[in-house]
């Protein structure tokens, strides 16, 4: 017997052109909860899927309690001691606890057997540890918190001794968090080991033994949590790339062309994503929005641009005071002087399949220009997409050719060109260099601040704080929803990644 | 990433696929004619021979496929705007309603040419209603397609029970069926098309609603690939996501495209209602409208690719009623196995070759652009 429980060695794992774990290690030691942080997209996910049997590494090799093993499915974890507990439950809803609990790991063809055999089982789990749960109750009848508690219940019926857990309070009240994590603590006291992935720093502060950092699929630092910060990891997590060099001039800032009233937005779930931000951008100046992913700025993007619906909230357009709440839709605010660089291009921003030209007009297909009444004029569509096409170097210079063969930059060309060659008065882009080689970064960047020195207001989003910093007029942090500060652009580092980290915030809870 | 296979050239896309698949397909039925203990190749012989023998048998195929361009147009169009409408069959039951009603009062008075446009229209406001309001309750209450237009299916079906039973049939008559049509409400047959490369169409019912599905099929394309009502669906059926971005309607294209699909289905009914049996009678669909979805599978939803999809399929009922006739081992079942098969391998596992072949074509050399991206 080793004292690691996973060691993992040099796993590799490319999606198609995304390399998503670039030659991972990590190791995990046995008894302790062992952290891991990155923003979205950094690949967590997918380690722990490789983990998991969910995918198969390109490369590299997994141990696990000193032998090597082939995870080829997540029934090899469960029989190698790992179970997991996902950030999408993986419950019947309409089920028993115990049904759900003996789902899958029945061990009898006769069913009353099996259900008496787990209900004693789980009852020695629950009394072991302290996870109470009624095992008659429905799952669609108990709160989230509860239903957490049966997956790790699943987990631990099959016998798991490592317990990975997917960004698990992102469904639950502090409260619940808190209850958790008293619940992880017991289940380390009695031997397991504890994987624990999220973005969330004050996590990783409270419960962890050790924390190790992914970025841009990359393992880059691996600390014992008593010797690190807040401060340290949220530089780690954001990263600390050679800052881009932008040239840009003094910002003349004009009127407002563009402002957000008390926006509040909630997903599906009826959880608040965005909550009560308001802010204004004037002409010729540029704010950037930085925060980590999935602080709701990918939610307020959407809803101003029209493609959300608010829960209560209004913009002002050029003056136009626009209801959000109701039917803001895309095309009305694009002809009321609004472009859109959508953060996806993948699944919003372009349709993959459409040829280059075709995307060219995306969003602006009403327009006289390109129509014969109702046909498409196809000679003017390919003409301006030539255009636009030497104008902003897009290559190969194709109009016909499939938009899922070019290049991750000279797709989000395409985009750019579209929405700012139609000289819109306010500007959003999210993410505009994501997944973009470094050549087209630099083009990218000339052309947000060409935009804002013709006078346009431009709001960016992005979770580059290198490109936050080197691009915006005026930096606003978002933090859980909120707008938790504003800084100048020549704030340092550490300053905004405690605000990102919503450090200021537990200060004031503290209080 | 969204395409879990290799993109292949555009000939083997279209060409080597469907060929392959249809190959086995017949391969199978083979070992089916083999069970039953007939000689496959006899039966192969009787097919093509019974589907291309003669100027009647052509005009047969034809005259079958003519319907299956109209039924395969419709599944067509509502693929690509991301719709699976399951309910050609029922719409273009409806749709014969127009042609009758038109035939009915116009064709003891005004002559072929008068009624047919009426009767078109009367078939395309048809078919379109039955499809619209599947169509509205997707868009409106989230209703799925696939679930309320098989039910329309069904409610349709009996709704010309009762229509062909108790409004339309003439009094006294004890078939299910409206009256025969006066030459009014008869289509000329296109003999002198089949007359030009020297065919003698014989009794086969092959007319001129051939010529509108070959227009309709040509219109289909302008409707997809140049207008903006087709960007629009075309945008709404590669990516939701996009679409809304783009500020359209997803509720206005759903219904719009459901209202065409169900046009397209509904004119149908103008091929077997006027140009065969001057009358509309009970089921006479036959099932057209579910071998739509084949066609328009098999098709790859070009009009392009339809059509020879209709043809073939034309031609697997024609030549499949003589060899049934031919060969009395195989009964009228057996034949119904063997385009079920075809339509297996054609459309339902239309998959099934594609990794291999993509492998094929990635290992063949770096010409290809899966190749070239793996290698980057």
């Amino acid at each position: 017997m080793s004292d690691i429980a996973i060691e993992l060695r040099g796993i590799d794992k490319s999606f198609g052109l995304v390399h998503a774990n670039r030659n991972i290690n990590l190791t995990v030691r046995k008894g302790t909860i062992h952290g891991i942080i990155g923003e979205n997209g950094a690949g967590k996910s997918t380690l722990m899927s490789i983990l998991y049997g969910f995918y198969q590494a390109d490369k590299g090799e997994i141990v696990v309690d000193g032998k090597t093993v082939t995870i080829k499915d997540p029934n090899a974890a469960i029989a190698s001691g790992i179970g997991m507990v996902h950030q999408h439950f993986m419950l019947v809803e309409n089920f028993t606890v115990l049904e759900n609990v003996m789902l899958g790991a029945e061990d009898s063809q006769i069913l009353n057997t099996s259900i008496a055999k787990a209900r004693v089982e789980l009852k020695r789990l629950e009394r072991e540890y302290a996870l109470e749960v009624d095992p008659d109750a429905l799952i669609e009848e108990l709160p989230v918190g509860l239903q957490q508690r049966v997956e790790i219940l699943k987990a631990l019926y099959r016998k798991a001794d490592i317990l990975i857990l997917d960004e698990p309070t992102g469904v639950l009240t502090p409260a619940e968090a808190d209850h958790l994590f008293r619940i992880l603590g017991q289940l380390k006291d009695q031997g397991k080991t504890i994987i624990l992935i999220t973005h969330k720093l004050r996590e990783i502060m409270a419960i962890t033994d050790e924390v190790s950092v992914m970025r841009r699929g990359e393992m880059v630092a691996t600390r014992p949590t008593g010797e690190t910060s807040v401060e340290e990891l949220a530089e780690l997590m954001v990263g600390r790339r050679v800052l881009l060099r932008v040239d840009k001039g003094e910002a003349n800032p004009g009127a407002v062309k563009f402002s957000v009233k008390n926006l509040t937005v909630r997903d599906g779930r009826g959880v608040t994503m965005v909550d009560n931000v308001s802010f204004d951008i004037r002409a010729g100046e540029i704010v950037g929005i930085a925060g980590v992913a999935g602080n709701g700025q990918s939610e307020l993007l959407e809803t101003i641009s029209g493609i959300r619906k608010a829960v209560s909230g209004s913009v002002d357009l050029n003056g136009t005071p626009i209801d959000m709440t109701g039917n803001a839709d895309p095309r009305d605010l694009r002809d009321r002087g609004l472009a859109h660089v959508p953060e996806d291009r993948h699944h919003v921003g372009l349709v993959l399949k459409f040829e280059e030209s075709e995307n060219s007009i995306l969003g602006y297909h009403h327009d006289k220009r390109y129509l014969n009444g109702v046909f498409l004029n196809m000679d003017a569509i390919r003409a301006d997409a030539e255009e636009k096409i030497k104008k902003y170097d897009i290559r190969p210079p194709n109009p016909r050719l499939r938009t899922a063969n070019f290049s991750g930059g000279n797709q989000q060309k395409i985009v750019l060109a579209r929405e700012m060659e139609r000289g819109p008065d306010v500007l959003i882009i999210g993410q505009p260099t994501r997944g973009v080689d470094v050549g087209a970064i630099e083009f990218i960047h000339k052309r947000i601040i060409e935009m804002r020195d013709q006078g346009k207001a431009v709001l960016l989003v992005s979770v580059e704080l290198d490109e936050i910093r080197a691009l915006s007029d005026r930096i606003l942090v978002m933090f859980a929803g909120r707008i938790v500060g504003e800084r100048a652009p020549d704030a340092t580092e550490g300053e905004l990644g405690l605000l990102m980290a919503g450090v200021e915030d537990r200060k004031e809870a503290a209080e | 990433m969204s395409n879990p296979y290799a993109k292949l050239p555009g000939w083997a896309e279209y060409g080597l696929i469907p060929l392959i698949n249809l190959v086995v397909a017949f391969m199978v039925a083979g070992l089916v004619v083999l069970l039953v203990g007939e000689n496959p190749l006899d039966a192969a012989y009787h097919m093509i021979n019974g589907a291309f023998g003669r100027g009647e048998y052509i005009g047969f195929t034809l005259y079958y496929a003519t319907t299956f361009i109209f039924t395969g147009l419709s599944v067509a169009v509502a693929f690509h705007a991301g719709l699976f409408n399951i309910g050609s069959e029922g719409q273009a039951y409806i749709g014969g309603i127009g042609v009758a009603l038109a035939c009915l009062w116009l064709d003891q008075t005004m002559p072929w040419y008068i009624v047919f446009p009426i009767a078109m229209f009367g078939s395309i406001l048809f078919g379109a209603l039955w499809a619209f309001l599947p169509g509205w309750l997707q868009a409106k209450r989230g209703s799925h397609i696939v679930i309320t237009t098989i039910m329309f299916n069904f409610i349709a079906s009996s709704l010309m029970v009762y229509l062909l039973t108790r409004v339309l049939k003439p009094l006294g008559s004890m078939a299910p069926q409206t009256r025969t049509f006066a030459e009014g409400g008869q289509l000329p047959k296109l003999d002198w098309l089949l007359a030009i490369f020297g065919l003698d169409i014989g009794n086969a019912p092959f007319n001129i609603s051939f010529l509108l599905a070959l227009i309709a099929a040509f219109g289909v394309w302008v409707l997809i690939w140049r207008t903006k009502l087709g960007y629009e669906m075309r945008t709404m059926g590669h990516s939701p996501s996009a679409a809304r971005y783009a500020g359209i309607s997803e509720t206005r294209i759903i219904i719009v495209v459901m209202m065409i699909s169900g046009g397209l289905a509904g004119m149908m009914a103008l091929n077997p209602i006027m140009g065969e049996q001057f009358r509309m009678q009970l089921d006479f669909v036959q099932g057209a409208g579910f071998v739509g979805i084949a066609v328009a599978l098999m098709g790859r939803s070009h009009p392009a690719g339809i059509i020879p999809a209709a043809i073939l399929f034309g031609m697997l009922y024609q030549g499949g009623a003589e060899i049934a006739f031919e060969m009395p081992a195989i009964s009228r079942d057996m034949i119904v196995i063997i385009q079920g098969l075809v339509i297996l391998f054609a459309g339902a596992l239309e998959n099934m070759f594609r990794p291999a072949i993509g492998r094929g074509f990635a290992s063949f050399g770096q010409r290809f652009p899966v190749a070239a991206q793996k290698g980057a």
